[in-house]
């Protein structure tokens, strides 16, 4: 069962490595992530992120995505009920399949990102032909 | 003064709580076995909830849940939200991971104060839900003014 402290986007981030400079906590969001026609799509929830704030690396086979959320309330607010937390999205994944790295789109709308992953085409099955003689 | 209705006060809301944590744990194990995620449990959404003078304001997050699918009332004390996360049709996809529960939500927040149920205004932005809850004229602060009457002494 999850706790009330967790946030219900995703599990809290604890002892990243490198630390990180922002005081505000770090989660891991939920994520998505299916093959259809060619690519692989990646979804993730991260409610509360500016577009702007959304970065998106691939990497020697490694897909990292992040987003910065700014408080939405004045310091020092008191919570009548206080169910989850505030904090940025991190998470990484290790791609197996091997990735089109220039073709790679995103898109962000309703509070979850789409990141569109198309395969190589090499990596794509191709269908070989048996000849008969 | 009270000492022994303050400690049962507690005592009644430490068990309130725990039993609300017993029946979310067994809506949990029913739902997961129906495999609907959490979206159907008790407590979701989770909402934080402050005020100021005027407002309440309660706020939760909602990813991929369209306005059109969501349904905010107030009845009476309480805050009702309502809505769907519809899951995506796919073809022939395959998936690797499938973390994003999907379905109906149903959950009733209890106000502690009442409210002007006519003004409440509700906004979503990038998955976010800010409810904004007028509080009603009788509940809110009135200041009331002192007079200062100091005579002076001659």
């Amino acid at each position: 069962m999850s706790t009330a402290m967790e946030r219900q986007s995703g599990r809290e981030l604890t002892g990243t490595n490198p630390e990180r400079t922002r005081s505000l906590p770090c989660f891991q969001p939920r994520v998505d992530i299916y093959e259809v026609s060619g690519e692989l799509v990646l979804v993730a929830d991260m409610p509360g992120v500016a577009n702007e704030s959304i970065d998106i690396v691939f990497e020697n086979g490694v897909l990292a995505i992040s987003g910065k959320v700014e408080k939405r309330q004045p310091e020092g607010t008191q919570y009548l009920l206080s169910e989850y937390g505030l904090g940025d999205y991190h998470r990484a994944f290790e791609v197996s399949e091997a990735i089109d790295a220039t073709k790679i789109s995103a898109e962000y709308s309703d509070g979850e990102l789409v990141v569109h992953l198309p395969k190589a085409e090499s990596a794509r099955p191709r269908r070989i032909e048996v000849k008969s003689r | 003064m009270n000492g022994w209705l303050d400690t049962d006060a507690r005592l009644l809301g430490r068990l309130r709580d725990r039993m609300d944590q017993l029946f979310s744990q067994v809506l949990d194990e029913r739902t997961l076995r129906e495999g609907n995620g959490f979206w159907t449990q008790r407590s979701f959404p989770p909402v934080n909830c402050w005020e100021d003078e005027k407002n309440l304001y309660a706020e939760c997050e909602l990813p991929g849940v369209r306005m059109e699918d969501l349904d905010v009332s107030v009845v009476g004390r309480e805050l009702v939200l309502k809505g769907e996360r519809k899951a995506p049709e796919l073809e022939g996809a395959t998936y690797h991971r499938r973390e994003r529960d999907t379905g109906t939500f149903h959950r009733t927040v209890r106000l502690p104060v009442a409210i002007d149920s006519g003004k409440v205004k509700a906004e979503l932005r990038h998955g976010v839900l800010t409810i904004s809850l007028p509080k009603a004229p009788e509940a809110r602060p009135r200041k009331i003014e002192v007079k200062s009457t100091t005579k002076r002494i001659a």
